[in-house]
C-alpha cells in the first residue's frame, strides 16, 4: 500500500505500470488521475498545502478501510502538494482487486474522501488575486454516499 | 520552546507558518498568541479548526513540553 505525497510533476501511466506488475489473482486495477484545471483563465496556479506525516497518516487510515471494506489486494496513493500548473495531474490512486466491482467502487470512495475531507488546504492564485477554496456542497454530498 | 504550526487561511491571518513558542499548556498558548494578535485569536478560535499534538488530533486542554508540535489546523478542504 503506498501513500505519498510529492511536491514534483508525475507520470501516472508509469505509475500505472509499476502498480500493474507482478500480480497473479489481481484481475482488476482501477485508476483515476485527477488534473489541475484552468477554470476557463481564472486559475493559473492552484497551491495545495500538507502536513506532511500527518496527512499521510490521515489517508493511511481511510485507505486501510478502503482495503478492508472493498477486499482490495493493494492499493496506491500519489497526491501534488505546492504549486500545479493548469493540466498537471494532481492526484493518482490505483486500487487492485479480484474483480473489476470492488477496483471501481473502491477508487471512487477513495476519491470522495481525498476530494472532500482529506488533510489539505487549497488556494487558487489568479488574475484576479488569490482565494482559499472550501469543498463544496456536491463534495460532500458525494462523500456522504459511502455512509 | 514548542513548535507551533499554523496551516492554510491561519497562516495567512498570522503572517508566519510556524514559531518556537514557550509555554505550559494548549491554554496558555492560545491566550498568549490571542494577547499578541487579537485576529489569530479569533481565527484560532473559529468553527472547525482542530489543534494536533505531535500529529495527533486533541480536544481541549493539553500540556505543552518543549518538544512538543502544535499545529493548528483549519477545516480540511480536501485535494
Amino acid at each position: 500500500m503506498m501513500i505519498e505525497l510529492t511536491d514534483s510533476p508525475f507520470d501516472p501511466g508509469a505509475l500505472l505500470t509499476a502498480f500493474s506488475k507482478g500480480r497473479r489473482e489481481t484481475g482488476a486495477i482501477a485508476t483515476f488521475t485527477g488534473l489541475a484545471r484552468a477554470e476557463e483563465g481564472a486559475t493559473n496556479i492552484l497551491e495545495l498545502e500538507a502536513y506532511p506525516g500527518f496527512t499521510e497518516a490521515e489517508i493511511g487510515r481511510i485507505a486501510e478501510q478502503a482495503r478492508t471494506r472493498f477486499g482490495l489486494h493493494d492499493l496506491a496513493i500519489l497526491h501534488r502538494v505546492g504549486k500545479i500548473a493548469p493540466g498537471e495531474p494532481i492526484v493518482f490512486v490505483a486500487t487492485a482487486a479480484g474483480h473489476r466491482r470492488a477496483a471501481f467502487e473502491a477508487c471512487d470512495f477513495l476519491m470522495d474522501y481525498l476530494k472532500s475531507a482529506a488533510p489539505f488546504w487549497k488556494k487558487e492564485h489568479g488574475p484576479a488575486g488569490e482565494r482559499w477554496v472550501e469543498p463544496t456542497e456536491r463534495d460532500h454530498a458525494d462523500r456522504e454516499r459511502w455512509s | 520552546m514548542a513548535r507551533v504550526l499554523l496551516f492554510g487561511p491561519l497562516r495567512d491571518v498570522a503572517g508566519w507558518r510556524e514559531r518556537q513558542i514557550d509555554s505550559p499548556s494548549l491554554s496558555a498558548l492560545r491566550a498568549l498568541l490571542t494577547d499578541e494578535d487579537a485576529a489569530l485569536g479569533e481565527a484560532l478560535a473559529g468553527k472547525g479548526v482542530q489543534v494536533a499534538i505531535d500529529q495527533a488530533l486533541v480536544r481541549g486542554e493539553a500540556a505543552l513540553t518543549a518538544a512538543s508540535e502544535v499545529a493548528f489546523l483549519p477545516p480540511m478542504s480536501g485535494g
